[in-house]
């Protein structure tokens, strides 16, 4: 009767002309934008693109040594002294303002880290504003988060932030800390810096007392600087389990207090009698969320054996539709990977699940010329003793075997260093009770998977972490109880 | 074979199903795309009056409206179909000759389906000889929701042998099978009894068409696609009638079960006043500006 037609998406790219970004920007400090004591500065680019978008300050230890003083002399004098619901007034102020440019920050997250607009401006962005907005409520109400006991401020906090989720973890971060008064130094990671510092603007904008937020941008030896210093009396770090490993070493005997949020390699577990479109599409969610740069991702996937072939063909099919490609379109599923680092460490990882004899496919998508992409990748024919299957790849790679009975999928599943996160999809409430009591994970989600919310606690077992951000819990990681 | 709920059809999550939906209602459809999408959605419409106070003048005036929506600008292609109460078929196939839309009658008792089997049957095969090119039927959802899904099964299946060449639209009536387990059995029913098409409403029961029970009819027609290689038609109908919403349904097909679905072959939108929205969003993208609702024909 009548003939199909191809019918494609015109590019819908979000706007970029309501953005204000300078061409360098310095370290915060004290309240003020001030040059570095470095002289040094390090560009940040766009890695949809490789083009540069500003220059950034890189801290030395003098800078760290100028933060640090500031922040300290800030404690002393003015927030830890502040009535807490003044201080809560601060918090909520950032919130509103974080809101009212919350397009401004989506473009920038986008543009600095290469995640699509999508998700910068669903996700990250307002989960960010949430954040502040959660904490601003606890500044003022700490008595009934500690029933009976007095929660004092610890000090100074130094704050590591990763390149994932730069403005979130800077969010998930600072808001707890400025909740229970404590001052802090924070140091956004090194490829993405952007919206940290635009935070700093807004902080000035909001008034808040000179000190008791620094923003210091840099590299390696900025964060070892922080981790070190002596007047630093707490550390708050989200990144790899590498350097967490270090910073332990590092703060070990110092008094210091310490929170580490690290790797994952998530299992995801999918039984016969689960939803399988709607699992399909949380696994889908799971593993290629962030372009797999997330530390929760579900990168082991478990798929009872009789359903294994119509998941996988399902799962190849859903990675078709996915649309892989300028970050800042507005129907981009999946955007660049953050940094040409990030991009080989992915490769290396995939050529060595290929050695190790894994089946790969991956989704026919064109992948731009200029810039860091890697298409959306499965692996089957693997094992848990697969490298590819034990190991953080952080990246759009999900590693996929079948079992037959619950005791082995748990066994699995526990079968790894980290224990951060987790997904169950089945129909049936008894399993899902079983297996979330079982598997030794900080999370883990039923018939769902990435859901956050400022109000619910979030940390890892194993190498996975030490402490939670988030909640009450995140509340106890900033305070002293006495 | 779907036997029972529990036994063979699949399980639908519900927050699982409105969260996808919310994801593919999300993509930005501009430009070209758009103006291809509009045109596409005209030619799927199958152009709808059901009312007891409906004459023929009305149906000969839908009739025309139907191979000219809006003369006055060129290049826009005819609806799909006429769909029209059995008394009314004689007239639209009169009306419509010539211009290769076609005649859809509703029958089985619509919109109730509360008569004896028998009646129904005639029903359809009286509507098939008065010229009706597509049978929109209703399923018993009494003896659905008994339990009684043979006699549902049973009952698709005579429909179809009575509609001859006819196609077989089977409504479901979603809005009073309630859960979207139900709605995935029931589709899963109609297909193995040899639905052409399987479409969401009556019309006359609120919610109609969802979005929700609409992708969950898809992957319904998806699975059947992967099982038997046969391509099931679907007809959300009922409460569609912007071109937004008609856009972000193009969208759920496309991502659903792909381009092969973007025809009116395989896709229709049961409507009565989706039409005109649409052809204010194509004059629109042509010209820049919106039209009053008057320069439109309300017929």
């Amino acid at each position: 009767m009548s003939k199909t037609i191809k019918w494609e998406y015109s590019p819908a790219p979000e706007g970029t002309d309501r953005i204000q970004l300078k061409e360098q920007y310095d370290l915060f400090i004290g309240g003020k934008f001030v040059a570095p004591k470095s002289r040094q500065y390090f560009d940040t680019i766009n890695p949809s693109n490789e083009k540069k978008i500003a220059q950034v300050a890189d801290a030395d230890q003098s800078d760290v040594n100028r933060a640090v003083a500031s922040a300290k002399k800030a404690y002393n004098n003015v927030w830890s002294k502040m009535a807490p619901k003044e201080r809560g007034k601060y918090i909520f102020r950032i919130a509103r303002l974080l809101q009212e440019r919350a397009r401004e920050f989506s473009v920038i997250e986008t543009l600095d880290g290469g995640k699509p607009i999508r998700e910068s401006r669903d996700v990250d962005v307002p989960l960010s504003v949430a954040h502040f907005f959660y904490y601003a409520g606890w500044a003022d109400k700490l008595e009934y988060a500690f029933p009976g006991r007095k929660a004092k401020p610890i000090g100074v906090a130094g704050q590591i932030i990763p390149w994932n989720f730069p403005l979130l973890m800077a969010a998930w971060k600072l808001a707890p800390a400025l909740a229970t008064g404590n001052t802090v130094v924070l140091k956004p990671a090194e490829t993405t810096p952007l919206t940290a510092v635009k935070l700093a603007e807004i902080i000035q904008e909001a008034d808040l007392p000179p000190g008791i937020v620094n923003i210091i941008t840099g590299t390696e030896k900025t964060g070892q600087a922080i981790v070190n210093h002596a007047d630093i009396n707490k550390i708050a770090f989200t990144g790899s389990t590498e350097v967490g490993k270090y910073i332990m070493k590092a703060v070990a005997g110092s008094g210091k207090k310490y929170n580490l949020e690290l790797g994952g390699k998530a299992a995801n577990i999918i039984f016969e009698d689960a939803a399988i479109d709607q699992a399909v599409e949380g696994i889908i969610n799971s593993i290629f969320f962030n372009q797999g740069h997330v530390c929760c991702a579900g990168s082991r996937l478990y798929v009872q054996e009789g359903i294994a072939d119509e998941v996988i063909s399902k799962l190849q099919k859903r990675m078709e539709t996915l649309i892989v490609g300028d970050p800042l379109d507005k129907n981009t599923d999946i955007g660049a990977i953050n940094s040409k680092m990030q991009l080989d460490k992915i490769k290396m990882y995939v050529n060595l699940g290929l050695d190790e004899g894994g089946s790969i496919y991956q989704s026919s998508c064109s992948l731009p010329k200029k810039g860091y992409w890697h298409a959306p990748t499965i692996f089957t024919d693997v094992s848990q003793s697969n490298r590819i299957v034990q190991e953080e790849i952080f990246g759009p790679v999900l590693a996929i075997q079948t079992f037959r009975t619950v005791d082995e999928v748990i066994t699995k599943a526990n079968n790894s260093p980290y224990g951060l996160s987790g997904g169950v999809w089945t129909d049936k409430g008894s399993k899902i009770f079983k297996v979330t009591k079982d598997i030794r994970a900080g999370v883990i989600w039923a018939n769902t998977f990435n859901k956050f919310d400022p109000a619910s606690p979030f940390g890892g077992y194993k190498e996975s972490g030490i402490g939670s951000e988030g909640g009450i819990e995140g509340l106890s990681d900033y305070v002293n109880l006495v | 074979m779907v036997k029972s709920k529990n036994s063979t059809s699949q399980v639908i999550d519900q927050i699982g199903t409105q969260e996808r939906v919310a994801r593919l209602f999300s993509r930005s459809i501009k430009k070209e795309s758009k103006v291809q999408a509009l045109h596409l959605a005209l030619s799927m419409i199958d152009l709808t009056t059901l009312e007891g106070k409906d004459s023929s003048g009305k149906v000969k005036q839908l009739c025309y409206k139907a191979s000219h929506l809006h003369d006055s600008f060129s290049g826009l292609p005819n609806v799909a179909a006429i769909c029209v109460y059995p008394t009314m078929v004689p007239v639209a196939k009169k009306a419509l000759e010539g211009t290769g839309i076609n005649v859809a009658s509703v029958a089985t008792a619509f919109p109730s389906g509360m008569a004896d089997l028998q009646a129904k049957l005639d029903e359809v095969k009286s509507v098939v000889e008065d010229g009706a090119d597509e049978v929109d039927m209703v399923i018993s959802r009494g003896e659905f929701l008994r339990g009684e899904y043979e006699y549902v099964s049973d009952e698709i299946a005579q429909v179809k042998e009575a509609c001859g060449n006819a196609h077989l639209k089977v409504i479901l009536e979603t809005g009073e099978l309630v859960t979207l387990d139900n709605v995935r059995l029931a589709s899963d029913l109609a297909m193995e009894a040899g639905a052409d098409f399987i479409k969401t409403s009556t019309g006359k029961v609120s919610p109609a068409a969802t979005p929700s029970v609409v992708l969950t009819m898809l992957e319904a027609i998806k699975d059947y696609q992967i099982k038997t290689g046969k391509k099931i038609g679907m007809k959300p109908a009922g409460g569609i009638g912007t071109a937004k919403q008609a856009v972000q349904y193009l969208v759920m097909i496309k991502e659903t079960l792909g381009n092969d679905w973007l025809s009116p072959d395989l896709f229709r939108f049961g409507a009565s006043s989706l039409a005109n929205d649409v052809l204010m969003q194509i004059v629109k993208q042509s010209t820049g500006h919106y039209q009053s609702k008057d320069y439109f024909s309300i017929d």
